[in-house]
């Protein structure tokens, strides 16, 4: 039962919310739906720690015939970090919403989103996994088209064709998968392609796959439309966009690459990871060139992406656990960012370089609180992102992928000067025409300052942590408990 | 458009359409038919209506408003997966009961409850769409 609450909750608040017509209290259904969700979250990790991976055969249908909700320790680490997204932007919604997204039913479609990457993270069918990718595309798309701005309809454009195109080429997979071996439950392809062998159009299958994940992650080459819309919306739906919608791509791609293609095509891995390599060295040298607080943020977060699919590349227990960690601390980092980010709409009306700067001296909590999540994430011992990429660097040396780790390594150096820039040009310089049109709420400051303190706690439990993403990378690596879990029901 | 062919056609048609997608929801459990369509000629019940008498009319018609329609109909696909859960069963799971003596062979279970929440969702979704169009 546990296991469905993660999507139910959201889906029962969109409803409710739907009859409720009262701003004030739509906004607090939408906090309290999201802390209830974050709740049911931390009680089915628990669970799942404490009894060993969960099964749902929904509707009594027997896996591989219906579709399975699977929750193991990888999916509820995931599914408490959208509680924690879901939970710091709705809070942050308590500020102010533009009225007439507001009466646009924002609300529901936050939690329809939620519920949306709640369902990837949970399903252990594939078919299923694409509708999960749909009701995301679709809310995020109405979300960040619903004010209709010229700026933001031609953003939502570029990121729904995208996107379309990422949903039809994973269809075509799914077609050509099941045409092949005739099911779509994940843990079943598994035990077939290991037992009878892969179906002989593997490498397409793989490519696809790749291509289809790899649009959503936002890999180079098919990063684009990311950084073309993401600096549009207001700050709490790029935030959440930027926590949540390219995990839920790294996720697929982990488990389906870690379940299906692990000792099918060992080239497709050298692959990942030349793609991660240069993921990483485009994002973070583009984000080195834009003038805009949230571009920036864009650009980075398509370099990082690289951080997070590099341990696949690796396919080592180490390495991937390194590149958990960092989507873990990743999620926290950035939707804080784009949380100051709306701090910055409301202090300065605008993100641009040319109207930042002076906060330091203006407002020096938001610079302190905007600390720790820009080193965090440029990497700076001893938090959160320094830890994660020391055990990347470390694992891909320790496997003989010198050039993979020396990437890693230069591009680490390479976000502590664009995040040293962002804090310069944000924070430090003096503004040139920067004159403040309001200071900052402290209900804009409260859901900041929890993700500060997450970032720091991520940092200071590092070790556990990475204990823990250890025994999941070893998990994905050897899936069999996972295989016997959902077919044969020992969990 | 103020045509009195149609607007004495819409009237007539009208029950018919929504007679028609009552039978389709029913039967849509073993045959073709269900929640969806029945949802979609409700939904062109009250277009027709729009098309002959106004948004106005329409809206009367409907008698609640469609926003609304689309969050009870949510709750009620909701609570056919739910009902299960309070038995103890796997959400989702087919629930039967028997109505009237056997010799009926009357079943009603959760599928249908949730073919009525899909349908209400379609007639909410599809007239706030064309009503908010036809608006503006």
């Amino acid at each position: 039962m546990l296991l469905i609450l993660p999507i139910i909750v959201p889906m029962l608040t969109a409803a409710l919310l739907l009859l409720v017509r009262h701003r004030g209290v739509q906004r607090w259904m939408a906090f309290l739906g999201s802390m209830t969700h974050l709740g049911c979250g931390i009680a089915l990790f628990r669970l799942v720690q404490s009894e060993g991976i969960q099964v749902l055969q929904s509707g009594s249908w027997k896996a591989p015939f219906g579709i399975v909700l699977v929750a193991d320790t990888l999916t509820t680490l995931l599914v408490i970090a959208v509680g924690v997204v879901g939970a710091a932007t709705t809070a942050f919604g308590f500020a102010g919403v533009d009225p007439r997204r507001e009466s646009g039913g924002y609300h529901s479609l936050f939690m329809v989103l939620l519920m949306g990457v709640s369902g990837a993270f949970l399903t252990g069918d594939l078919f299923n996994l694409y509708v999960w990718f749909e009701v995301m595309l679709v809310a995020s798309f109405v979300l960040m088209a619903l004010h209709r701005t010229k700026e933001q309809v031609r953003a939502a454009f570029t990121y729904v064709t995208l996107n379309l195109l990422a949903s039809a080429i994973l269809l075509t997979a799914l077609g050509l998968l099941y045409g092949q071996s005739g099911t779509l439950n994940m843990a079943d392809l598994s035990r077939q392609w290991s037992t009878a062998g892969p179906p002989p159009l593997h490498l397409p299958l793989a490519l696809l796959f790749l291509t289809a994940f790899g649009i959503k992650a936002a890999l180079f080459p098919w990063f684009f439309w990311l950084p073309a819309s993401y600096h549009t919306p207001p700050a709490a739906i790029s935030a959440i966009f930027a926590g949540l919608l390219t995990k839920v791509g790294v996720y697929s791609m982990i488990r389906v690459f870690t379940l299906l293609f692990q000792r099918v095509s060992p080239g497709i891995y050298t692959l990942i990871l030349v793609l991660s390599a240069v993921t990483m060295v485009v994002g973070v040298t583009c984000a080195l060139t834009q003038r805009d607080f949230r571009r920036v943020l864009s650009f980075n977060l398509v370099g990082h992406i690289g951080y997070t699919t590099l341990g696949l590349g690796l396919l080592s227990p180490v390495a991937l656990a390194g590149s958990l960690l960092y989507v873990l601390h990743h999620i926290v980092a950035i939707t804080n960012l784009y949380l100051v980010g709306g701090i910055f709409l409301r202090v300065r009306r605008t993100t641009d370089f040319a109207s930042l700067g002076s906060l330091y001296r203006t407002h020096p909590y938001v610079a302190l609180l905007s600390l720790v999540p820009i080193f965090a994430l440029a990497g700076v011992p001893p938090l959160s992102g320094f830890i994660a990429k020391i055990v990347l660097v470390q694992a891909s040396f320790a496997q003989g992928v010198y050039w993979a780790g020396g990437i890693a390594l230069f591009v680490g150096l390479l976000s502590v000067l664009s995040m040293a820039r962002l804090w310069d040009e944000s924070f430090w310089k003096d503004a040139p025409d920067g004159v403040d049109k309001a200071s900052p709420t402290w209900k804009q400051l409260l859901p900041i300052g929890a993700l500060t303190l997450l970032s720091l706690g991520i940092s200071v439990g590092a070790e556990p942590l990475l204990d823990m993403t250890s025994r999941v990378a070893g998990d994905l690596l050897e899936p069999s408990a996972y295989v016997r879990a959902v077919l044969d029901g020992d969990g | 458009m103020n045509s009195i062919i149609l607007r004495t056609a819409a009237r007539v048609l009208m029950p018919l359409l929504l007679m028609f997608a009552v039978f389709l929801l029913l039967r849509g459990h073993n045959l073709p038919g269900g929640g969806f369509v029945a949802g979609l000629i409700v939904a062109i019940a009250f277009v027709l209506r729009m098309l002959a008498d106004g948004i106005e009319a329409a809206r009367k018609a409907l008698l609640v408003d469609p926003w609304s329609l689309l969050s009870v109909g949510l709750l009620v696909a909701l609570a056919s997966g739910l009902i299960p859960v309070a038995f103890g069963l796997p959400f989702l799971t087919a629930c039967w009961a028997e109505l009237g003596p056997p010799e009926w062979g009357l079943l009603v279970g959760t599928p249908l409850l949730f073919d009525i929440g899909v349908c209400l969702v379609v007639i909410g979704v599809v007239l706030t769409m064309t009503f908010r169009l036809a608006e503006d």
